[in-house]
């Protein structure tokens, strides 16, 4: 009785509060272990940075990245995040983690080392083992080359300021910023990200910009009008690629009146852009997989005794700040939390997979019961993005659990209407609903060019599809067509166009900047 | 795994960022620093202020839906007693459980709060300020030069001869090239002297007779300084601004002085006080107050000690005079003085008041700056025209060419509006 030992315990791998180097490397040994072996995640190599407050919100402001070209809106975002800090208002992320290789972790010095303990395992094998193998990071980021990348973007846009003057390059980036959502090619082939070769094709295009540069050409006459016969607006659109979504790479591409280096910031912004597309795409599951992830790391270390009562405690305590899901006529109700949201759909994936009910085997007769929870999370993690995660895998057990219900919000009506409710009708409209509201292409509004008349006043237009009669913010979108029109350099015109019955419902106009950007 | 110690890596990476946003917002922050000056004590100005600009010039606008019209569906938590088909009052703002809608930047739609160092608070207040007329004065020895040690040169005077550095050349030099050492030689001599006094083999003695004659070639050739080991130190001339000023306070605080008055007066000086601070290297401030008779005190004494009596503005100028020629010779300092007061004198003393502005105190400073308080509720008065004894007096001196300036201040708001005006850079002909 009691003579066998199954397990040996292990020795406790720290105590009390401060931590120092020896400690962290021991608990990352520790956690490395039990992510590697026992929960089989794979990461990237891991790279952990000690930072102060300050540097916090340092890289807060530059989002996230530890090298970013300088803008104004950085500092804005720098004096606003540092007041709130100062004042209380708000605490400070305990980490910051970017999907480069090395993974690169941020962690404070303020932390205690139960904090630390939790944001290694979070950020470090979380949202690394995400990075890595989520098919979107995969497909459309190059994990090795984004910080490269950044560094010339840092430079070039330096060399910018110091040839053009600070005015003028703040001119385009402020544009560029304004045209960052619609930045991003939805359905890109890999492009990696190169720095030599960037630097390169950079130059290689200035050289021959330069070696080319004729003054005569100036003075060759112009071909009389009417020699060419106008085109056919078909053709035209053809040869322009349009319709185009992607409003950056139009411009950088085909706007007449840019210079060679306005066009390279563009482009600068549009990658950065990109390479972000997937994290605005994957919240959810992302801050579900390292919180599920630290979650499991932090309760085997407590198994095994490596952590004393008083750190789960304490890990606890954060953990269940970090998940608390407000209901919705609570004050502190902002919209659904994807820490709570993402943790308990993946811990009822385990459930769903290790102890299913029989109403799991109707709703996932594949998953239900195959037994390995672990298995069945790392192949959601890897192939799903937040929408289609949420239309695979919202079960009505976690339906029913949070209570979720529909609202109708029609502006015609005087009150709102709850359309369904967590009952065997409601589950899978929810299901669908909820999935919508993860979806980008339906949250950002749908803006494509769609037509320019290059041979004549060169006027750009622009289409907004609308959907459910929910037009765009008017002073802000006056405000991007200014921003456009100065890149674009002639007239441009936004036409709000219902998507279901192709009646104009809106049209802004921004006649043509007097000056060249 | 790495980990990496970052917390010792330059502070502050932000800076670039936050001066391009200072920048960005200039207009709003210039306007915001000075409403906030108007609205507080001076002396909190010295530090930091926090400032609220509107969001207008430095919003970050995107295309983004209304957050209003149309038709929308909401998912979420938290269903008490709700059945399909019911209906909830529309709340308040249209809200209803908002999903994760609103612009990235929505706080942009707010006004925008921010905390600005002392530095970049005072910057911005003082900007295009400038002491008047800084130049007219001493032009030619509004610099000064002296000598500072700027490392060694190969060429100099003897004076300037670095021992130590041409020593230390030197060593390295007869190191280097192996010159024989002094004792060496000795040695050498000593052996060759006992070898002959010994009678010993004559070859041997030949030998050593030639290796000491190589020793001395040697030491003859390699000399001991060399020209090229000698080093003198190296001056550079550099031009020292003589930023140095005087600014005299004078200040009325005879029983007719409100506390109102004083107030104002208060706020004119420490503006006046901060501004030299900052213009200068070197400034001296020397308060002056006077009843109907004047007193040099300091600072915390004029500020904030109360006394009674009569009004004697002359006194006043008597010992501004009299420190003049005790302490600031009026060829090295640059003297500025300011005059607070509610413009009451004894009727008897405008004679010598006029006499000795003219004739004493304006020869001898750079600018005058007459303040008049008055009590807010007094607009009306001088909205007639009606005139203190004190600025009828200051009027019969004052010509396009003398650097006297007068203005009247009322309330808080006006000090900072009159203060610019008074030094306002390129002043039109005041």
């Amino acid at each position: 009785m009691g003579i066998e030992i199954v397990s040996k315990p292990e020795a406790l791998l720290y105590e009390g509060v401060d931590w120092d180097y020896d400690k962290i490397k021991r608990v990352y040994d520790a956690v490395e272990h039990i992510a590697l072996k026992e929960m089989g995640l794979t990461v990237y190599p891991n790279q952990i940075e000690v930072i102060t407050a300050e540097q916090m919100l340092d890289a807060y402001s530059s989002i996230g990245m530890p090298l970013m070209y300088k803008h104004w809106s950085f500092g804005k975002h720098f004096a606003r995040d540092e007041m709130l800090y100062r004042k209380g208002y708000r605490g400070l992320a305990y980490e910051i983690v970017i999907n480069s290789s090395p993974c690169i972790s941020y962690i404070m010095e303020e932390n205690t080392m139960t904090m630390q303990t939790l944001v290694i395992a979070h950020a470090a094998f979380g949202h690394n083992h995400f990075f890595k193998n989520n098919q979107l990071f995969q497909q459309w980021t190059d994990a090795e080359g984004i910080l490269d990348y950044l560094e010339f973007a840092k430079a070039y846009i330096s060399q910018c300021e110091e040839r053009y003057g600070y005015a003028a390059v703040e001119r385009v980036l402020d544009a560029a910023h304004a045209l960052m959502n619609q930045g991003v090619h939805k359905y890109p082939k890999k492009r990696s990200l190169d720095l030599r070769l960037e630097q390169k094709r950079e130059r290689e295009r200035q050289e021959y910009q330069e070696q080319t540069f004729n003054d005569l050409w100036r003075t060759v006459p112009k071909p009389t009008a009417g020699q060419r016969p106008p085109k056919s607006v078909s053709e035209r659109k053809k040869l322009l690629g349009l319709p185009e979504e992607n409003l950056l790479y139009f411009l950088e591409k085909k706007a007449p009146r840019l210079e060679h280096w306005q066009r390279e910031i563009l482009r600068i912004v549009r990658h950065i852009s990109q390479y972000f597309y997937p994290q605005k795409q994957t919240k959810l599951m992302n801050e579900g997989c390292a919180t599920f992830v630290h979650y499991t790391i932090m309760n085997r270390l407590h198994e095994k005794g490596m952590i004393n009562e008083g750190a789960m405690l304490e890990f606890l305590h954060s953990h269940t700040s970090v998940v608390f899901q407000p209901e919705f006529d609570d004050q502190r109700f902002s919209g659904i939390n994807p820490y709570a949201l993402g943790f308990a759909m993946m811990q009822d994936i385990k459930r769903i997979a290790e102890e299913p009910t029989e109403e799991d085997r109707q709703w996932f007769p594949e998953l239900a019961g195959s037994g390995d929870g672990m298995a069945a999370l790392r192949e959601a993690w890897a192939n799903f993005r937040d929408e289609s995660f949420v239309l695979q895998y919202l079960s009505p057990h976690l339906i029913r659990k949070m209570k979720l219900f529909s609202v109708r919000d029609d502006a015609e009506d005087p009150y709102l209407l709850v359309e369904h409710i967590h009952n065997e009708r409601g589950y899978r409209s929810l299901r669908k609903m909820m999935a919508r509201q993860y979806d980008l292409g339906f949250l950002e509004p749908d803006i494509q060019i769609v037509d320019v008349d290059l041979a004549g006043d060169r006027k750009l237009i622009l289409h907004h599809r609308v959907t459910n009669g929910i037009l765009l913010d008017e002073s802000d979108a006056k405000a991007v067509l200014r921003h456009i029109a100065n890149l674009w350099g002639y007239e441009v015109q936004l036409v709000e166009v219902s998507a279901v019955s192709e009646a104009v419902l809106k049209e802004h106009a921004v006649t043509a900047p007097s000056g060249i950007v | 795994m790495n980990i990496i110690d970052r917390r010792l890596n330059p502070q502050g990476k932000s800076l670039a960022n936050r001066q391009r946003f200072l920048r960005r917002a200039k207009e709003q922050v210039v306007k915001a620093v000075r409403d906030a000056s108007g609205k507080r004590g001076i002396q909190d100005i010295e530090n930091g202020e926090k400032v609220t600009i509107s969001a207008g010039g430095v919003r970050e606008p995107s295309f983004h839906r209304s957050s209003s019209g149309g038709v929308r569906n909401y998912v979420v938590p938290g269903n008490k007693e709700y059945v399909e088909g019911d209906t909830i009052q529309r709340p308040d703002g249209g809200g209803g459980g908002r999903g994760s809608e609103g612009s990235p930047d929505g706080e942009g739609e707010d006004d925008f709060r921010f905390v600005l160092s002392r530095e970049e608070f005072l910057d911005i207040f003082l900007e295009d300020l400038e002491l008047p007329d800084l130049v007219k004065q001493k032009v030619k020895q509004s610099e000064s030069h002296s000598l500072t040690r700027a490392g060694y040169s190969v060429t100099g005077s003897p004076a300037n001869l670095n021992l130590v550095r041409t020593m230390r050349n030197s060593l390295s030099r007869r190191i280097a090239l192996k010159r024989p050492k002094p004792d060496e030689i000795a040695e050498l001599e000593k052996m060759l002297k006992e070898a002959e006094e010994a009678g010993e083999d004559p070859e041997q003695i030949q030998a050593l007779r030639e290796q000491l004659e190589r020793f001395y070639l040697r030491s003859r050739r390699i000399p001991f300084i060399d020209p090229i080991d000698v080093r003198y130190n190296r001056f550079e001339s550099v031009p020292k601004p003589i930023a140095q000023a005087v600014m005299f306070c004078l200040m009325d605080v005879s029983g007719s002085m409100t506390e109102h008055m004083k107030d104002l007066a208060k706020r004119f000086f420490m503006l006046l006080y901060l501004f030299l601070k900052r213009r200068y290297r070197s400034v001296d401030i020397v308060f002056i107050r006077h009843t109907h008779e004047a007193k040099e005190v300091d600072e915390e004494t004029f500020f904030y000690s109360t006394e009674t009596g009569g009004t004697v503005v002359s006194t006043a100028l008597e010992e501004m005079e009299r420190v003049v020629k005790e302490r600031y010779p009026e060829n090295e300092w640059n003297i500025y003085a300011a005059q607070a007061s509610d413009g009451d004198n004894m009727s008897s003393d405008n004679a010598k008041s006029v006499t000795l502005l003219r004739d004493v105190i304006l020869p001898m400073c750079q600018y005058f700056a007459y303040i008049e308080v008055a009590a807010e509720h007094n607009m009306g008065l001088s909205a007639l025209g009606r005139e203190t004894e004190l600025w009828r007096t200051y009027k019969q001196v004052q010509r396009p060419d003398l650097p006297l300036a007068m203005r009247r201040v009322r309330s808080r708001r006006e000090i900072f509006p009159v203060f610019r005006e008074l030094f306002a850079r390129e002043k039109a002909g005041a």
